[in-house]
């Protein structure tokens, strides 16, 4: 060791080290790109609700045209009534799940997991096509049955009902609840519980006044996303709510972008969606974020599961009744559907076919290419995410530019804006000239980045927190640059966590269809719009055939984020 | 020529000064380090010299080149200087060859140089058959090597340390210094060393800076700075120390229980209150009167530890309000509550502000 010390560059040339360098330059770059995709579609929004669709001068009409009518407003009325339905019973579905899973010996404790995360990848709108096949009046297979067993001229269900779209948005929307709810009830320790029986509460009095109370803001916060989720929803409520013959504020938008396209009176009717959401977010946020209530120390160790005694099975009984809802009965008809000549033919073997599959895939004009768009628009939308938030939280987290907590909020503001309420914002900034984008790959792919950057950005600064800057500095202290720091210990570090950021925009967006369902033209037609359209046209086989082949495309996608993140990561990481 | 020259660097965060006027200079092949009780500036300081935080005043110059500046900071990987850090920053993605070796690749040295380098370093810190594991099948002591390794093999101009071995249990934390010593007394690296722990910084060091409130209270060498405290702070925070605090009577000065002849202590010059620290160890302790210069005082016992190697007495001289702690060998051994006579050396009591 007695080499001469081995030459750097000469530190004869000192820089400045506040100056107008690269890093201001990137800063600036993403600031630009996010007023793009987040503050510019807003303020369209905004003003085009009060722009005068003839003249383009100011003008408060489009408000009276909105509120004008009676109808109009019962569509409004209506989600809040479904946002509320929907919630109390993905609640009843979802919490005493969640606490026999997380605390309880009920057997197959793992299956109602893998269950609730078969729900959970479940689209809605797929939820609901296989509704209306079990519960469609008369021909739906549950009425059937019933018919069948009591000899009764016609059968009792009828999906096509509020109460029908309340149970299938609840039964696609509980494991937001779930989630939730396992996470909080996971950290209450068992000496809690331990303190109260040895007070003399026995397990039913314990848990009613002291695990229940403690995981009750997450529970609350559970409840609040189900809401938004129901009334945010577009796909159940069009193929539901419109043959009953009633409207949501989703589907009401939806005929005011119908022909001739009404955009200003769409942002006007938007606004109380966009102020209900936002609104229930920051309680759902104060909720879960007073200390002091929710007891999440994580300390006092080990957690007991609770002995339920014979009423283990019971409980058993009620997390296999949900998952019939939710995951066997519906798959079980879209499989008989996806294989049959005619669904309503049943379950004959001279009725089955691969008929369905072939034309999907090969014989139908667009179907096979609007999956391919699914999944080009969503990697692409999923990188550009996850390139731009890693971006944002690196500078962020290491405060390399004063004010950078701006960007970072930027980031997070998307999820407070409904999926149709951002595509009529999208619409009003960048359909008309001069970026004229409407029914381009572009717009779609500029309303899946900015839909999913909060998600992309959640996960992008826990990953950069998790990193010891000192990871870095030792990069630089022995002679590296920043960019080798990034490239040879940020980057290797951080690639699992990426890849499961990626996943977990990628899959969603594969099945987005409120944004798209306002955007799309001709040739960009994704699956879910696809799946959307067939429904309309009552094409079931086709539909099933095509909400399958959608559904076995994201299973290795799973698996290699369960590889990546291990199990669960879906339900974990979306809870944050 | 000075390695390293700090002139009275300062750092500020808002309305928080967490260093002030601080100047400081290495000779080439100095182990220098900064100890000062949590808060005390000491980290900002080095990391400062890293280049990682910019002055708010006040330079730093490296072999007669300014290298920071409020306005000029050289960026700290063109300083060809080393870090070790507290978590020691190890990759976890690269092997320990290839920690090991990096900073040899970016100074773009072949891959035959950079593998007899890595080897011959390796050898050094004993862990050249562990040069293909992952950090995480290391134990920490091992970790701290390859960070040392790490450290050394691109044969930095200065070499600096974060609290290295405050992740370390008690033992290995003993070993690892007399480590980090035998490295530099065999490379002359020029080293500032970041502790808040005395003995730490006394086995490493040539000279200690104690800092406080992110000021230098004293730079000294360690036994100096135990023999010849100048500040009540630096007495307190080496070692254990009685404080002893007097008023002028004619020519004597009056200590709680005892008076001293001004003449025979340091610095007791002028009026008002005079403070002294006294090392327990260099109080005297017997069951006669001593004859000789020593001051003799009649005395005490008014409390007793036994710490195996060493009795910790409270005497209390009569008359007095507080006892003063001696310390004896474990042989000598008086019951609570006997007479005895304290020997009190003027010459051994230190003037403190």
């Amino acid at each position: 060791m007695t080499v001469t010390a081995p030459a750097l560059s000469t530190p004869d040339a000192p820089r400045r080290a506040i100056s107008f360098d690269s890093t201001w330059l990137i800063w600036i770059a993403i600031i630009a790109v996010l007023l793009f995709l987040v503050v510019s579609p807003f303020i369209y929004l905004v003003v085009t609700s009060f722009t005068a669709e003839k003249t383009g001068g100011f003008t408060f009409a489009n408000y009276l045209t909105a509120y004008g009518r009676a109808r109009y407003v019962d569509a409004l009325l209506n989600s809040l009534k479904l946002g509320g339905a929907a919630a109390a019973l993905a609640g009843l579905f979802a919490i005493p799940l969640a606490w026999a899973v997380a605390r309880t010996d009920m057997p197959g404790r793992g299956l109602t997991r893998v269950l609730v995360l078969m729900t959970f990848i479940t689209p809605p709108y797929t939820g609901a096509v296989a509704w209306i096949l079990l519960a469609g009046p008369n021909a739906g297979w549950l009425n059937r049955f019933f018919m069948m067993v009591t000899g009764a001229e016609a059968g009792p269900f009828n999906i096509y009902s509020f109460s029908g779209l309340a149970l299938v948005i609840a039964l696609y929307s509980f494991p937001y609840i779930f989630i939730f709810t396992t996470a909080a009830l996971e950290l209450v320790s068992s000496e809690m519980e331990d303190a109260a029986n040895i007070l003399g509460a026995g397990a039913w009095r314990t848990m009613r006044r002291v695990t229940l109370p403690l995981a009750l803001p997450a529970i609350l916060g559970g409840l609040i996303i189900c809401f938004l989720e129901a009334i945010a929803l577009f796909g159940s409520p069009a193929m539901i709510a419109i043959p009953a013959r009633f409207n949501v504020v989703t589907t009401q938008l939806f005929q005011f972008f119908g022909n001739p396209v009404r955009v200003e009176v769409a942002a006007a009717y938007a606004m109380p969606l966009l102020g209900v959401t936002i609104l229930l977010i920051l309680i759902q946020r104060l909720m879960t974020r007073r200390k002091g209530f929710v007891a999440l120390t994580g300390k006092g160790g080990e957690r007991r599961a609770i002995r339920l005694g014979p009423w283990r099975w019971a409980m058993f009984g009620y997390a296999m009744l949900i998952a019939a809802l939710a995951v066997f009965l519906p798959y079980l008809f879209l499989f008989q559907a996806a294989f049959a000549k005619a669904w309503g033919r049943g379950f004959g073997l001279d009725n089955l076919s691969l008929r369905n599959f072939h034309f999907v895939l090969f014989e139908h004009a667009t179907a096979a290419k609007s999956v391919l768009n699914s999944f080009l628009y969503a990697g692409v939308s999923a990188t550009a995410v996850v390139i731009l938030t890693l971006g944002v939280a690196y500078i962020v987290t290491r405060r390399l530019v004063p004010f950078g907590g701006i960007l970072g909020f930027l980031c997070i503001a998307p999820f407070v804006i409904p999926g149709v309420v951002l595509a009529i914002g999208f619409y009003a900034a960048y359909a008309p000239p001069p970026l004229a984008l409407y029914g381009t790959a572009l717009i779609l792919i500029l309303a899946f980045t900015t839909r999913f950057l909060p998600i992309g950005y959640v996960n992008a600064s826990a990953a950069i927190r998790s990193l010891n800057p000192e990871m870095e500095e030792a990069v630089r202290v022995l002679g590296g640059s920043r960019l080798t720091a990034l490239r040879r210990v940020v980057a290797p570090l951080l690639k699992r966590s990426l890849l499961g950021a990626w996943l977990l925009i990628f899959i969603p967006a594969t099945r987005e269809l409120s944004a798209a369902i306002f955007l799309y033209g001709p040739n960009t037609k994704v699956a879910s719009v696809m799946i959307f359209d067939m429904s309309e046209e009552g094409n079931f086989e086709y539909l099933a055939a095509l909400a399958l082949i959608l559904q076995v495309l994201t299973l290795p996608l799973l698996w290699i984020g369960q590889k990546a993140l291990g199990r669960d990561f879906m339900l974990r990481r979306n809870a944050t | 020529m000075s390695k390293l020259v700090l002139k009275n660097v300062a750092r500020r965060y808002g309305a928080v000064e967490a260093v002030a006027d601080f100047s400081l200079e290495l000779v080439p092949g100095e182990f220098v380090s900064l100890l000062g009780p949590s808060g005390c500036g000491k980290t900002t300081t080095l990391r400062m010299i890293a280049g990682f935080v910019p002055p708010s005043a006040g330079t730093i110059e490296m072999d007669g080149q300014q290298i920071s500046s409020p306005s000029n900071v050289v960026p700290p990987e063109k300083r060809r200087m080393s870090m070790i850090f507290q978590s020691y920053a190890i990759w976890p993605n690269m092997t320990v060859g290839e920690n090991v070796g990096f900073g040899l690749q970016v100074r773009k040295l072949s891959r035959g140089e950079i593998d007899r380098r890595v080897d011959a370093i390796l050898d050094v810190v004993q862990m050249r058959n562990l040069k293909g594991r992952y950090p995480a099948e290391l134990s920490g002591g091992q970790q701290q090597r390859v960070a040392l390794a790490r450290a050394i093999v691109v044969e930095p101009e200065v070499l600096l340390l974060d609290e290295p071995l405050s992740n370390l249990d008690a033992n290995l934390r003993e070993e690892m210094r007399f480590e980090i010593r035998r490295l530099h007394d065999e490379f002359k690296i020029t080293t500032v060393y970041v502790t808040h722990d005395q003995s730490e910084a006394m086995v490493t060091s040539d000279r200690i800076v104690v800092m406080n409130h992110g000021r230098i209270e004293q730079v000294d060498a360690p036994h100096k700075l135990y023999a010849r405290p100048r500040s009540r702070f630096v007495a307190g925070f080496i070692g254990r120390t009685n404080f002893l605090e007097g008023t002028r009577e004619g020519s004597d000065i009056r200590f709680d229980g005892f008076s001293a002849a001004a003449a025979r202590l340091e610095g007791a010059s002028g009026n008002g209150a005079l403070l002294y620290s006294l090392r327990p160890q260099a109080v005297g302790l017997s069951g006669q009167k001593p004859n000789g210069g020593a001051l003799a005082v009649e005395s005490e016992i008014s409390g007793r530890s036994y710490l195996g190697e060493y009795w910790d007495y409270q005497v209390r001289p009569l008359g007095a309000a507080k006892p003063v702690r001696v310390s004896t060998g474990p042989n000598v051994v008086f019951e609570v509550g006997s007479r005895v006579w304290l020997e009190i050396d003027p010459a051994a009591m230190v003037r403190v502000e």
